[in-house]
């Protein structure tokens, strides 16, 4: 792998940028893989890169229907954070926060990661209360957060608006190690480390069918011709139904759009992100000035990447709300994702019914900060064929043994 | 924005003026269902890329539940009918025949 650095911009702006090397590239795939990956997303290339990083497996071909990072990785609020109330949540999305912090120097890549801080105002009395729970639960957990008065928040956030009148800003929960990364250089520096260990990224290459001999798993079938394998990683966050449905067996998900959108690029106005779980609507500013915004997710099932324009006003009508500042903004795009969420707002990595098939899903709305955690843990799983510590609670049995990972409650909201 | 017409009332309802209520035509699990069929009746959704039987209340109108076919990927309605029917009408499964043959 040609490697980046300054000396390597260097000599590439001395002649004409012409020595560039392809990042990945694109093979044909093989006939037989010990393991394959369906979806080339965050989590899907994550799950490849600890395979053959912390496991030694490098024969591995992640397959992607469409192209590399376009689905939900291409398409967030790109926050990170991990102040979560339940333990298994903290423990999976804290491991996940700290791997993005040394990520650029492991990938060789400059993912942008940027802990600026992330601040969850709270606007009503019991929102506040959770919050101080939650800030007492991170506390035993070992993640830094601390409950932070109105005069803290309009310390660190000088353009909201903190006296309401819908809802005055009580307090924040306050996570100053959160922050923002690059979405698509997440995605393109661990497919440029996994094509490195000479592992094989197929892309516009989708499933159709998953063979099977009895109940275990033998390959696939794509559109570029079937495909065997030992093991088979399912990591397609909105479409995991579909697969779920080839190879016999249901899950627990229901797929619905989630927007975001982007304003035109202004002056340095906020250097933290703000979430607002109340009134429903995140924002934070980009390195080029754009301020990107987040709202609440759709409530009925849908594939179409377009999400509704009521979800949408309501979200704009919360931050026009909160930060007056921002109300002649115009914005530039808006885009939809298919999120995969399931009824207690937990994630799954879990084996499945079939045997040799291992699921990794149901991140909902919040997938991104958790990218290196997940692939972490979804490694380990399908190497050892036992989940580790990280993903243990979070298998398909909790649903059936009523142990659920309550985020929908703690969180109040979609995270 | 999803529009759908009230078979009780016969109002045809913005998005706005209705609650989304999830898959239909799923069958309560009984007194004597073991853990794997309640946990099938509670949790696990056949989430379709394609027609969807779903519920939906006119929480703003009449207050009444019924339920809509809508294909999930192109946002066509084939139709709502009362949430009482235990099969979906004939009339709606045509018009899905001939809109999607393969299905």
């Amino acid at each position: 792998m040609q490697r980046y650095s300054v000396f390597s911009l260097f000599r590439e702006s001395l002649r004409g940028h012409t020595g560039w090397e392809k990042a990945w590239v694109s093979p044909l795939p093989n006939k037989q893989y010990d393991v394959i990956i369906v979806g080339a997303g965050g989590h899907g290339l994550a799950t490849a890169y600890y395979l053959g990083i912390n496991h030694g497996i490098q024969n591995v071909a992640v397959i992607e229907k469409g192209w590399l990072g376009g689905g939900n990785t291409g398409r967030n609020t790109t926050i990170i954070r991990s102040n979560y109330l339940q333990d298994d949540s903290t423990a999976i999305y804290e491991k996940s926060r700290h791997l993005y912090e040394t990520l650029s120097q492991k990938l060789n890549m400059n993912i942008m990661f940027s802990p600026r801080g992330v601040m969850m105002i709270a606007q009503t009395h019991h929102e506040a209360f959770a919050y101080m729970r939650t800030a007492s639960a991170n506390h035993h957990q070992g993640v830094k957060t601390e409950y932070i008065d109105p005069a803290r928040v309009s310390e660190l956030c000088p353009i909201m608006r903190i006296d309401g009148p819908r809802y005055p800003v009580l307090g924040a929960l306050w996570q100053p190690r959160g922050g923002t990364a690059r979405h698509d250089a997440v995605a393109w520096g661990y497919a440029r480390a996994c094509a490195d260990m000479g592992m094989h990224i197929i892309e516009n290459c989708e499933v159709i069918g998953i063979n099977r001999d009895g109940n275990g798993v033998t390959g696939v079938n794509t559109t570029q011709g079937s495909i065997d394998c030992r093991k088979l990683g399912i990591v397609v966050a909105g479409h995991s139904g579909e697969l779920a449905s080839m190879a016999n067996f249901r899950l627990p998900l229901e797929s619905i759009a989630l927007q975001a959108l982007v304003s035109e690029p202004v002056k340095p106005c906020l250097d933290v992100v703000v979430m607002a779980n109340t009134v429903h609507g995140y924002i934070s500013q980009s390195d080029k000035g754009e301020l990107v915004i987040g709202g609440g997710a759709d409530v009925y099932n849908n594939y179409t990447q377009r999400g509704s324009f009521v979800r949408l006003e309501e979200t704009v009508r919360a931050l026009v709300e909160t930060f007056p500042i921002i109300s002649r903004l115009k914005m530039l795009r808006h885009w939809g994702g298919i999120v995969d969420m399931t009824s207690d707002r937990s994630p799954i990595i879990s084996k499945t019914p079939v045997d040799g098939i291992y699921i990794n899903c149901g991140w909902g709305t919040g997938g991104f900060k958790a990218i290196p955690g997940s692939g972490w843990a979804t490694a380990e799983l399908i190497a050892k064929d036992t989940p580790g510590s990280l993903a243990a609670p979070f298998g398909l049995d909790r649903f059936q043994e009523g142990r659920f990972i309550d985020e929908r409650v703690a969180a109040g909201v979609a995270h | 924005m999803i529009r759908l017409k009230c078979p009780y009332c016969g109002v045809v309802a913005d998005e706005t003026e209705l609650t989304s209520g999830g898959e239909a035509h799923i069958k309560r699990a009984g007194i004597d269902a073991t853990d794997e069929e309640f946990m099938k009746y509670l949790f696990l959704r056949d989430n379709p890329k394609g027609v969807h039987f779903e519920r939906w209340r006119h929480s703003f109108g009449c207050g009444k539940w019924f339920i809509a076919a809508r294909c999930t990927e192109n946002m066509e309605v084939f139709g709502t009918y009362k949430a009482q029917t235990l099969k979906t009408p004939k009339s709606i499964i045509n018009k899905i025949n001939k809109r999607r043959p393969k299905e």
